[in-house]
């Protein structure tokens, strides 16, 4: 077991950031850490990191505890914070040198490990990291967090405000540290992201609302749920909300997805939808996604 | 070790690639001391001055003749009446006006002690009081090379020598203000805002979570701070004894040790501030109230402390730069060895080793 959780709670003042959490990350899993902006990740990972301490609970990062063998664990972690932090007056070169040296070890000595991520940005080695771009940035701090060697990788939300193709790129250098053997907890507000990790864990509000595979966290949605679309997505889902059967409706793009509380016929959604008003109407059964499932877990857990 | 020079080296680049600051800092004492020097002073030339004389006879227009030929002292208005004092101090802006009466040869020379009338604009009572001060003795001057000490022969006189600045240069007063303060200034305020700028950029989150010792964190920082702090004490000593005459008098090995040990104190301080507050800012705010405006007001820099309320007196102790000013004017002045500045030294010392625990206590290993 890489990552052991049991029990963690942290609040800031009154605010409850985390609410007895418990999870575990087998060695050399990709692991996501999946919820939206204030659910509490940056607090777990920061306990996680030794950064923080936890006000009840224990947990072991490698077998060892971050609150009381902190300096023992930390040269084994290879962390890399939700903002950008690396040095934006240094150049790329003089960034990954610094954070070679102060882990004890040289770009030389551990370039196999960053080479596939770090060849991408090496032809601009002598610009100064502010002047990188967003995607380039990221590559930088993972060739960074990445370059002493760590056996658990943690980052925080690492694809936030990047496009979507260096997004994209982000994910294949990851699945590619992974079959090396490296544990990777990774957060992100992205649940298109989870698809791509071993297992996740939906975290809202401090609480954990499911641990498992993404596959088997699809699998166990369990009401029928129809994909709508018409002219005016708007005032379709206000009326879907007025409709009878309706569980939840929630827009994804230009359609509504709509959870049933029981089975029924297309028939009478239709009849209801044309009576409203609607033209260009297009209804048809779709299976669940990852964000149908928070979405349904999240509203579970209101009700 | 090559951790910690990795982190020197980094740390320069960082000062050398933000040229605005480092000008800031290497220009700053020059013109601090330039200021000083040549715009900033006591002494005073060419004040504007109006005459009434009442008798115009070969005594008051002798008198009158040193006043003006003094370099002190020029001329404006000759006033006709006494009445065109008030029109002299409004629309001719004299500074001072001197009013002989009537008949006063007579009475100089019939001994029964003639008078002068001085009248100052006080709006500014430092210079009034200093005008009156040179007229005064202009005009003594001239009373005893006139009658000779022979007719008063039991006069005391008092014989005036203004040792270790005979010219009473103002800028021996202030160079050793101005290396205080930009020691402070550098040292103190720059470590601060340079240590909450990793907090506040997010890489101190990395710097912790890597083996890095606090201490080695700390002290990498401060080093170069160090550095450019003896580079601006180079640069003003140079400045002061190239450009003003300043003497150093005493040895200038101690006073580069007792200004190594300023920068320590300041450095101390510096750190203790980084290590409370979270942004560069509030850094920069409480440098600079907490430490340049005591480092200013309270050292005796401007204001003598001699003449300060008991309660601000007292609080001027536990200012670093009150006991340093009294060492840089000691070795440089009065040529003063480790055996007369041994007391300051010692209080530099013992804030330095309480700041430097603080500081080292005070640094966090986590984020709260």
């Amino acid at each position: 077991m890489s990552i052991y959780i049991n029990h963690i709670s942290k609040s800031y003042g009154p605010v409850k950031a985390l609410d007895d959490i418990s999870f575990e990350v087998s060695k050399g899993e990709l692991f996501g850490l999946i919820g939206p902006d204030g659910a509490g990740k940056t607090t777990l990972i920061r306990i996680l990191t030794t950064l923080l301490v936890p006000d009840a609970g224990t947990a072991r990062v490698l077998d060892l505890d971050p609150v009381k063998e902190f300096r023992k664990l930390r040269p084994h972690i290879g962390y890399m914070p939700g903002r950008f932090s690396l040095y934006q007056d240094l150049t790329v070169l003089e960034n990954l040198n610094f954070f070679a040296t102060i882990f004890g070890t040289t770009i030389e000595k551990n370039y196999h490990l960053i080479a596939d991520i770090y060849s991408q940005i090496e032809p601009f080695k002598n610009r100064r990291a502010g002047q990188l771009s967003g995607g380039m940035k990221q590559k930088l701090a993972l060739s960074c967090a990445m370059v002493h060697e760590p056996e658990v990788l943690i980052l925080d939300e690492p694809t936030t405000g990047v496009d979507a193709v260096s997004r994209k790129e982000f994910w294949e250098m990851l699945a590619r540290l992974k079959e090396r053997g490296i544990t990777i907890l990774v957060s992100t507000p992205y649940m298109d992201e989870a698809s791509l990790c071993d297992r996740v864990a939906l975290i809202q509000n401090g609480h954990i609302l499911q641990v498992d595979s993404p596959a088997s966290i699809v699998e166990s949605y369990d009401r029928p749920l129809l994909g709508v679309r018409a002219q005016n997505t708007l005032r379709l889902l206000e009326d879907l909300r007025h409709y009878p059967l309706t569980h939840t409706a929630f827009p994804f793009g230009d359609s509504v997805h709509l959870a049933l509380t029981g089975e029924q016929t297309d028939g009478e959604l239709l009849d209801y939808l044309q009576k409203k008003g609607h033209t260009e109407l297009a209804i048809e059964p779709i299976a669940a996604n990852i964000e149908d499932c928070f979405m349904e877990l999240m509203t579970e857990k209101i009700a | 070790m090559k951790t910690f020079w990795a982190f020197v080296k980094k740390e320069t680049i960082h000062i050398l690639r933000d040229p605005r600051t480092l000008i800031i800092l290497i220009g700053m004492p020059i013109a601090q001391v330039v200021l000083f020097g040549f715009a900033i002073t006591n002494e005073l030339n060419d004040a504007r001055i109006a005459i009434f004389d009442g008798s115009k006879d070969p005594v008051t227009i002798e008198i009158a003749d040193r006043l003006t030929s003094s370099g002190f002292f020029q001329l404006a208005v000759e006033l006709k009446d006494e009445s065109q004092l008030e029109q002299a101090f409004r629309h001719d802006r004299v500074k001072l006006a001197v009013v002989f009466p009537p008949e006063f040869q007579d009475h100089f020379f019939r001994e029964d002690s003639p008078q002068i009338q001085l009248i100052a604009d006080a709006t500014d009572p430092n210079t009034a009081t200093t005008l009156v001060a040179y007229a005064s003795a202009i005009i003594r001057q001239y009373e005893q090379e006139k009658k000779g000490s022979a007719t008063l022969p039991y006069a005391i006189q008092t014989e005036v020598r203004m040792r270790y600045n005979q010219e009473l240069k103002s800028v021996f007063l202030f160079v050793p203000g101005v290396i205080t303060i930009i020691l402070m200034l550098v040292s103190a305020m720059m470590t601060s805002i340079a240590l909450t700028r990793e907090k506040e950029l997010g890489t101190m989150e990395i710097l912790l979570v890597s083996p890095l010792k606090p201490a080695v964190i700390v002290m990498g920082k401060v080093i170069p701070y160090i550095a450019l702090g003896l580079a601006n004490v180079a640069i003003i000593l140079v400045l002061a004894t190239t450009v003003f005459h300043m003497p150093i008098r005493g040895s200038l090995p101690l006073l580069i040790a007792e200004s190594l040990l300023f920068i320590l104190t300041s450095l101390a301080l510096g750190i203790m501030i980084s290590s409370r507050v979270q942004t560069q800012q509030v850094a920069l705010m409480i440098s600079l109230m907490a430490l340049m405006l005591p480092t200013i007001l309270l050292s005796g820099f401007i204001f003598p402390i001699e003449n300060m309320p008991w309660l601000l007196r007292a609080i001027s102790h536990i200012v670093p730069a009150r006991w340093f000013i009294v060492i840089v004017k000691g070795v440089m002045l009065k040529g003063a060895g480790m055996a007369v500045i041994w007391k300051e030294t010692l209080v530099l010392v013992f804030m330095t080793l309480v700041l430097i625990g603080g500081s080292v206590r005070s640094f966090k290993l986590r984020l709260e």
